[in-house]
């Protein structure tokens, strides 16, 4: 940093020195911030050492001994912990990868549905963004999974949809995959729940493309489908592309809601390991960086994706 | 409020209802068979619903313990405080509503931030008791009470230290600039439920082992932490759409740094990103639902140890509809109430 | 600047070595947790609370059943009041957490004893209250018999036991695939079992009888003879505290020692002119046994005459006359063939 406003008095006293205070103020946080954290520190080393538990992430290699319902890498009881939560992150990146393309159809289609000209259609997506909005996502989970998928017929006799879905207890099944109850309610979940943030999202995006486009777009000849997919929707994805990147990070940070219901997420295999090893500090660091990665690399996906749709000034 | 395009319209002519049906619903041969559609699976969705609802639905479920789900496990002689609380709540919520619309004689509206507190002490009174009344211990307060409680005081606690998150985020000073940064970032990238498990389990871990927090303190502890990283991002989006000129303005009639914060800058960016904390506020109610999975008994936990009494067992589609229609009836109106602010504000066009 | 930062960086070494200073825990010499409880007035004991049988609110509101008993026990040694207690709902996944940091004074929650518990949870496990084991319910129509006919089939099971553990051990070893089905609430485990999505429920036989019995139907459900595991359930302790541990463990052999000499709470009185010097010295008519321990000389007679012996708590809450009808079996006394056994008060 150089100096290039020289006060005109070298001499000047220090307390009347801008930069002193600035300075001050910092190291003071600086200090304040450090003797928090030395007497938390503390505290927990103290803690820690009371209840004779050695701080490391040692009992990673130990042997799991628990057995996970859905697996979609190999794994025995007899594997470790690591492997154990690694699974876990396999079943959360399943789920929120298929979240967030179900989730994307979904919302665009509601949120197309609430601008048509027909107006069934429209109070049919509002009454659907209203609902689904305005209640928690747990208590919906919970209503999922326990008032529709527990309640289904046996597996022997299920129902049938468009004649090649099948649901039953043991979940929904479609020609060659199977999907766990558990698994088919967070999906339904979070892909309903999230859908009605983003078709409002959308809604706004199209209405802030000026009418002249749909008159300029109609006036070329273009249908009204056409003219949304080729003209409209290019431009509102602009307006769309940094809320709906928030929503894409809520949905994988909602999914760890699996817990409630038994689906073996990485949050719900990382507290399975804390109950049997009783290691808080360290679970809750694996938790945090698994969490914060993912939340990391869905932004700058997003960000580039941004990047691509963004007005090009020539 | 923008309302959709198509009602743009201008309906100089009124029209039949036959030729509304036409216009509205069957203009072209696809909408007619979008409309055919829609009306079939929505007929069919309320059909099955409303022959449930009055047939195979037993809703004595929530008759029994209407109770239960409001104030829980409250004693039953002391209840007339929760009505009091709520009343008190509902005519808080009028005022304030009434202030931020201009609707109140300006000199009440400057004492309203102090009433709150009062009200606020009294409400805390009333519930928990002491010096007078009954103490009822915080086990005790289940149910609705409960969520609407954890909610108020996590939003009332979170308002400050976001704030100062958001000017820390703005200052020029690196160091507590990059403090808020972090904080508010790694706070936004974690699930809620993952800090919650950290203010329940960890919390006592950090703290010396004298000091032991009851455990909805420690919920709130996390629903604050959780709620002021959010809360800082809204304020500091009011604070960028203060016109530079307003601080350039102050500073040339010679105010100092922080004068221009507190009389300048802060009132004007506060009132832009009312509507914003609205709706923290609903988000933050619906949070509140976690708490359950922290053995804590709140709206969603009772109702699932409700679940649990033998007589009702299996009830889960009358339950948690009940409960569900009770959030929403709380988000809905504070949805609606947020976007008549907006309208008043007028800070909703761009 | 450049002077500035010099004095950062001189100052923030100096900043950090405080700062390790003040790091390294100074072990001071902690004062028990009997005197904390003493000078509180009240114990806090962590419990289920929605264990029938074990730990569950009766219609009157107040707590009731095995596990609630013990800290009643503790309480009558302390305080000559069995109502001198607090109890706290603890789950499966939290119970560790708040015996380590202190929440709790004691653990009375049907946990099982085992040597990671005793090691690395840094818990210190009392007497076995009892002696429990682990066992599989399934519906009667299933047509399910054996461990084998579980095969590919969905067992729900309790996240944070050690219920989950003993189930892949087993089902390993015997080379049977199942699915499991983890929640972590026992609630939610037996719902879901109720509704038909698992095959199976696993748990201790004790939990899985108190809970057959709030069923629908209960005569529908079986619970199959293999036993998967040994599962003691003990009150536990936080480590590191000997004489509190002293008092609990103690208060609990109180129990089963009265019982092995035939002393309950209704016949204590006439126990009071014995001649036997066991029962004089066990009751504190003479030496001075509370006193090493901490407490007054009578803690046995206050012990047994607000809660009873502990077949008198035994079949309280999970004899005959309740709906369990639970025989002794392992949790009779060593005299009649069971497991219970009291070192000698001396």
């Amino acid at each position: 940093m150089s100096n290039n406003q020289q006060p005109n008095n070298p001499k000047l006293n220090l307390w009347r020195d801008v930069r002193f205070w600035r300075f001050a103020g910092q190291f003071l946080a600086v200090l304040i911030a450090a003797i928090v954290v030395a007497i938390l520190w503390g505290n927990l080393n103290r803690n820690l050492q009371q209840l004779g538990i050695q701080p490391g992430f040692g009992f990673l290699n130990s042997q799991a001994a628990f057995d996970i319902g859905e697996t979609l890498i190999s794994y025995a009881p007899s594997d470790t912990y690591s492997r154990a939560l690694l699974v876990g992150l396999v079943n959360s990146l399943r789920v929120m990868v298929v979240g967030i393309i179900l989730t994307t159809i979904v919302g665009i289609t509601a949120g197309i549905a609430r601008l048509s000209d027909n107006w069934l259609v429209r109070k049919l997506a509002l009454v659907y963004v209203e609902i689904f909005r305005n209640t928690p996502l747990l208590l919906q989970l919970l209503f999922w999974y326990f008032a529709v998928f527990l309640t289904l017929p046996k597996v022997e006799n299920p129902i049938s949809v468009l004649g090649f879905i099948r649901l039953s207890q043991n979940g929904l099944e479609l020609p060659g995959i199977q999907f766990s109850p558990e698994f088919s309610t967070l999906l339904i979940g979070i892909t309903l729940y999230t859908g009605a943030f983003i078709a409002e999202i959308v809604r706004g995006g199209i209405q802030s493309v000026s009418r002249g486009q749909w008159e300029a777009a109609a006036s070329l000849g273009l249908k009204p489908g056409l003219a949304m997919r080729l003209v409209i929707f290019p431009q509102a994805l602009r307006v769309i592309i940094p809320p709906l990147t928030s929503q894409y990070l809520n949905l994988a940070k909602n999914s760890s809601l699996a817990v409630a219901i038994g689906y073996p997420d990485i949050y719900l295999v990382a507290s399975t390991t804390f109950n049997q090893t009783g290691r808080a500090v360290e679970v809750m660091l694996l938790i945090m960086t698994i969490y914060l990665t993912i939340s990391l690399i869905i932004s700058l996906v997003m960000n580039l994706f941004n990047k691509s749709v963004q007005l090009k000034e020539r | 409020m923008n309302q959709p395009e198509i009602d743009n319209v201008p309906s100089a002519v009124r029209l039949s209802p036959l030729g509304w049906l036409r216009k509205n619903l069957f203009n072209t041969w696809y909408n007619s068979l979008l409309t055919i559609g829609c009306f079939w699976i929505f007929y069919q969705i309320l059909r099955n619903f409303l022959s449930w609802a009055f047939t195979n639905a037993k809703w004595a479920v929530v008759q029994a313990n209407f109770r239960l789900f409001l104030v829980g496990r409250y004693p039953v002689s002391q209840s007339w405080r929760i009505w009091i609380v709520f009343g008190i709540l509902a005519i808080m919520a009028g005022l304030s509503w009434a202030a931020i619309a201009h609707k109140l004689p300006s000199k009440l509206n400057r004492w309203l931030p102090w009433i709150w507190v009062i009200v606020f002490a009294i409400i805390c009174w009333l519930i928990g008791g002491g010096s007078g009344l009954t103490p009822v211990s915080t086990n005790l307060w289940n149910g609705l009470l409960l969520t609407i409680f954890t909610t108020i005081i996590s939003i009332g606690l979170s308002f400050p230290l976001g704030i100062l998150l958001a000017l820390g985020r703005q200052s020029t000073l690196p160091v507590v600039r990059w403090f808020s940064i972090l904080y508010i970032e790694i706070i936004r990238g974690l699930p809620l439920i993952g800090i919650l498990f950290m203010a329940q389990v960890m919390l006592p871990l950090v703290l010396p082992s004298e000091i032991r927090l009851d455990r909805v303190l420690r919920a709130i502890a996390g629903l604050v932490l959780f709620s002021a990283a959010y809360m800082a991002e809204n304020v500091r989006g009011g604070l960028q759409a203060v016109p530079r000129g307003q601080v350039e303005a102050a500073r040339s009639l010679g105010f100092n740094t922080l004068l221009i914060l507190l009389f300048i800058v802060l009132p004007q960016a506060l009132r832009a990103v009312i509507p914003a904390i609205v709706g923290q506020f609903i988000g933050l109610f619906k949070d509140t639902s976690l708490l359950s999975l922290f053995a804590l008994v709140e709206l969603t936990g009772i109702s699932r140890s409700i679940l649990a009494q033998p007589q009702f067992l299996g009830r889960y589609a009358e339950v948690y509809l009940f409960v569900g229609l009770i959030y929403w009836v709380f988000c809905y109106s504070m949805s609606l109430a947020s976007r008549g602010l907006e309208k008043e504000l007028d800070v909703g066009k761009t | 600047m450049r002077k500035w930062c010099l004095v950062l960086l001189t100052t923030l070494p100096v900043l950090f070595s405080l700062v390790a200073c003040g790091g390294p825990p100074s072990s001071t010499p902690a004062t028990s947790r009997l005197d904390t409880v003493k000078s509180r007035g009240k114990l806090i004991c962590g419990v289920s609370g929605e264990l029938p049988g074990f730990s569950f609110v009766s219609s009157d509101g107040k707590y009731a059943g095995l596990d609630v008993d013990v800290c009643r026990a503790i309480a009558s040694a302390i305080f000559n009041n069995p109502d001198a207690v607090e109890f706290r709902n603890l789950n499966a996944k939290e119970r560790f957490t708040a015996v380590q940091t202190g929440e709790v004074d004691i653990l009375s929650r049907n946990t099982s004893w085992t040597l990671s518990r005793d090691t690395s949870v840094g818990l210190e496990f009392a007497p076995v209250m009892f002696y429990d084991g682990q066992a599989i319910m399934v519906k009667k129509d299933s047509g399910i018999k054996s461990l084998t006919d579980l095969k590919g089939k969905a067992i729900c099971t309790q996240t944070g036991t050690t219920n989950e553990q003993n189930l892949g051990d087993q089902m390993r070893k015997l080379g049977i695939p199942y699915k499991p089905v983890v929640f972590e609430d026992i609630n939610t485990t037996f719902a879901t079992y109720a509704e038909g999505r698992c095959q199976g429920v696993t748990s201790d036989r004790s939990q899985l009888l108190s809970r057959r019995t709030t069923l629908p139907q209960p005569q529908n459900h079986l619970i199959l003879d293999a036993v998967l595991s040994k599962e003691p359930l003990a009150p536990a302790v936080a480590n590191g505290d000997s004489k509190w541990f002293d008092v609990v463990k103690w208060s609990i052999y109180t129990l089963i020692n009265a019982e092995e000499l035939g002393i309950n709470s209704k016949n204590i009185a006439q126990f009071a002119n014995s001649k036997d010097p066991e029962v004089t010295r066990f009751l504190g008519k003479e030496g001075n046994l509370g006193e090493g321990l901490g407490l007054p000389n009578d803690f046995a007679v206050r012990i047994i005459k607000n809660v009873g012996n502990y077949g008198e708590i035994y079949d309280r809450y999970l004899g005959p006359k309740t709906p369990f009808n639970l025989p002794r079996g392992q949790n009779n006394l060593w005299t009649k063939g069971g497991l219970q056994y009291s070192p000698p008060f001396r």
